[in-house]
């Protein structure tokens, strides 16, 4: 027997505002200072008034024209209502059947097992605004009496993006994530910081097994709730996978059976294990209303234009323009593209100035990704900036002087940087290159008279060549270019075998 | 709709109210009254109106993404059953299975 994997994934992420979705709070993270950042709106205390962030609302709707979902003209807001310790005002100010997007997608680039590359389109169902919940602190001994709670998070505005189950293996779900996470942060509308809790995912988990007779049936959906790393939501998937076929295989339980209802999981990272939550034997009933304190959101072509004007572009389309503008491998491209939106734009300004993407990208992906990553630095701190090294790379276009020694320029400018902390300017170049004789010599009358020379010092080498021994032909254009600084080895290189035939 | 004693316990149990059984039966009363009220609502023609979501006109209410100063920590935990002084207390969740 075999059986599918169907994975479908429910994701929070925490959007860019400065404050809360329905009152001013800050929504800094502080969880060193818990409860001081909460007013009477986030409180749930009686006679507040909640009233939307409109930069919030924006921003979740540019999420939504990120997943190329539709944006519904009206939309409003709902009570979901549950009680919890970090709930206070035992609702959840969410969206129930309006929600402000629906049936978008997100292409995700896939490797199968003989490495093939495949594009799976996971399909998005919709996408609703909804506020945050406080923190509850649990007493890590099983011993208190008490659990403490920090209202600092409640009221951060969330947009809950969920899934079509679309995914067929932990792994793809992981790329989702992280295709994702690269498209909110080139948006700019989350910092998807998972350690302080900007993006949490849940994942729906069952297997279809096929029948002997040509039949599939479903194993019982497993929610695991609250994954907060790429890590362990693909460990947490791996191990449903396991755990529901061994449970099938003992007990025949399928989807609907006496038994086999929707269950609810943790994951915990340190056993690798999924532990059961609860099991809804009868569907939750949070018994969603229309909020009256909150009025609804017209949404108009022209808004929904001017925020389409000010979105950038999107990585996927943007791996495609690199691909075409600027001849880059797919491979070069992804590489560029999901180090993040200001790696690049350096990519694109350098690639502009050298009038050369390939040579751009080369040196990009080697030159700057490891100068960056020793220095630790992002790509916004470092010194070399793009129109510098384009000009730089400009130069080996024109042949004005070899890529040995834009290395050389290159290494010198960021110890200039190193020693002064000053950015240098593209005018350095042209300097260093005159002080160190990099340009390349065109005089082939000085080059001629050089090969005349060392040829006449080296009659040993000349006679090696002669005898068929290729080697000898380095020590002689080292000894060339050394009395011609700036020759192009290439040059140097015809011109020595010419003379010696 | 007929409004049982199971619909009660169920109403009760959501809202986290413990109900003894003879208030179940008065609020059995209670409860089928109100509902009977509402029903005079049926009576009307609502073929080809929209459903209305909310009871004023207005839409579109927003505020700007701006700081405003939060309430002082002591002030939030005024009104808290229990505190620590920094944190609101409640009894323990039982979080891990």
């Amino acid at each position: 027997m075999s059986y599918d994997v169907i994975i479908g994934l429910e994701v929070h992420v925490q959007l860019q505002t400065q404050t809360k979705i329905f009152c001013g709070c800050s929504t800094a993270f502080n969880p060193d200072h818990p409860n001081v950042q909460t007013c009477p709106v986030c409180l749930g205390l009686p006679g507040a008034l909640p009233v939307l962030n409109r930069h919030g609302f924006q921003l979740a709707v540019k999420t939504a024209l990120g997943l190329n979902c539709q944006i519904a003209s009206f939309t409003k807001w709902d009570r979901k209502q549950y009680f919890y310790p970090d709930l206070p005002k035992g609702y959840q100010i969410s969206q129930f059947d309006l929600p402000f997007s629906h049936d978008g997608h997100v292409d995700v680039e896939t490797t199968s097992e003989s490495g093939d590359k495949s594009i799976r389109r996971v399909r998005i169902l919709r996408a609703h605004m909804e506020e945050d919940a406080g923190k509850n602190m649990h007493d890590e001994s099983g011993r208190g009496r008490d659990s403490k709670v920090d209202l600092n998070r409640a009221g951060t505005p969330l947009v809950e993006i969920v899934t079509q189950p679309d995914l067929r293996s932990a792994e793809e779900a992981r790329r989702f994530l992280e295709e994702l996470k690269l498209l909110l942060t080139y948006l700019g509308v989350s910092d998807c910081n998972m350690q302080e809790g900007s993006l949490r995912c849940d994942a729906n988990v069952n297997l279809h097994i096929h029948q002997p007779d040509g039949s599939r049936v479903a194993t019982p959906i497993v929610e695991v709730k609250n994954l907060n790393s790429f890590r362990f939501t693909e460990q947490a998937i791996l191990f449903e996978v396991q755990r529901q076929w061994d449970e099938f295989q003992r007990t025949g339980i399928k989807l609907g059976d006496k038994g086999g209802h929707k269950a609810t999981r943790g994951y915990n990272p340190d056993r690798g294990e999924t532990y059961i939550l609860r099991e809804k034997e009868e569907a939750a009933d949070y018994r969603y209303f229309p909020d009256p304190d909150l009025v609804p959101v017209l949404v108009t072509e022209t808004q929904l234009a001017a925020i389409r004007s000010e979105m950038c572009e999107p990585p996927a389309p943007r791996r495609e323009r690199f691909h075409a503008d600027y001849q880059l491998t797919p491979y070069d491209a992804a590489v560029i593209i999901d180090q993040g939106r200001l790696f690049a734009d350096y990519f694109e300004a350098v690639a502009k100035t050298c009038g050369d993407g390939k040579q751009a990208a080369n040196w990009i992906t080697q030159d700057v990704l490891r100068e960056t990553k020793q220095r630790d630095q992002s790509i916004a701190e470092f010194a070399i900036r793009p129109e510098v090294l384009g000009t730089l790379l400009g130069q080996i276009n024109q042949k004005r002087i070899t890529i040995k020694s834009a290395r050389e320029v290159f290494g010198d400018l960021l110890t200039e940087f190193d020693e002064t902390a000053a950015i240098p300017a593209a005018s350095r170049i042209d300097e260093i290159v005159t002080t160190k004789g990099l340009a390349i010599v065109e005089d082939t009358g000085a080059i001629d008279a050089a090969i005349t020379a060392v040829l006449g010092r080296n009659a040993k080498a000349v006679a090696d060549f002669k005898e068929g021994n290729q080697k000898a032909i380095g020590a002689l254009i080292g000894q060339v270019m050394r009395e011609v600084k700036g020759a192009d080895p290439q040059t140097v290189r015809e011109k020595i075998i010419a003379a010696m035939q | 709709m007929h409004l049982t004693s199971e619909h009660v316990r169920k109403v009760a149990a959501l809202a986290r109210l413990r109900v003894s059984d003879a208030e179940v039966e008065s609020l059995l009363g209670d409860l089928t009254s109100i509902l009977e009220y509402v029903d005079v609502l049926n009576e009307v023609d609502t073929t080809g109106v929209q459903p209305m979501v909310h009871a004023v006109e207005l839409h579109d209410v927003m505020r700007d993404d701006m700081i405003v100063a939060s309430l002082p920590r002591a002030d939030a935990l005024k009104n808290a059953p229990r505190t620590d002084g920094t944190y609101f207390l409640v009894p323990t969740i039982i979080d891990e299975g």
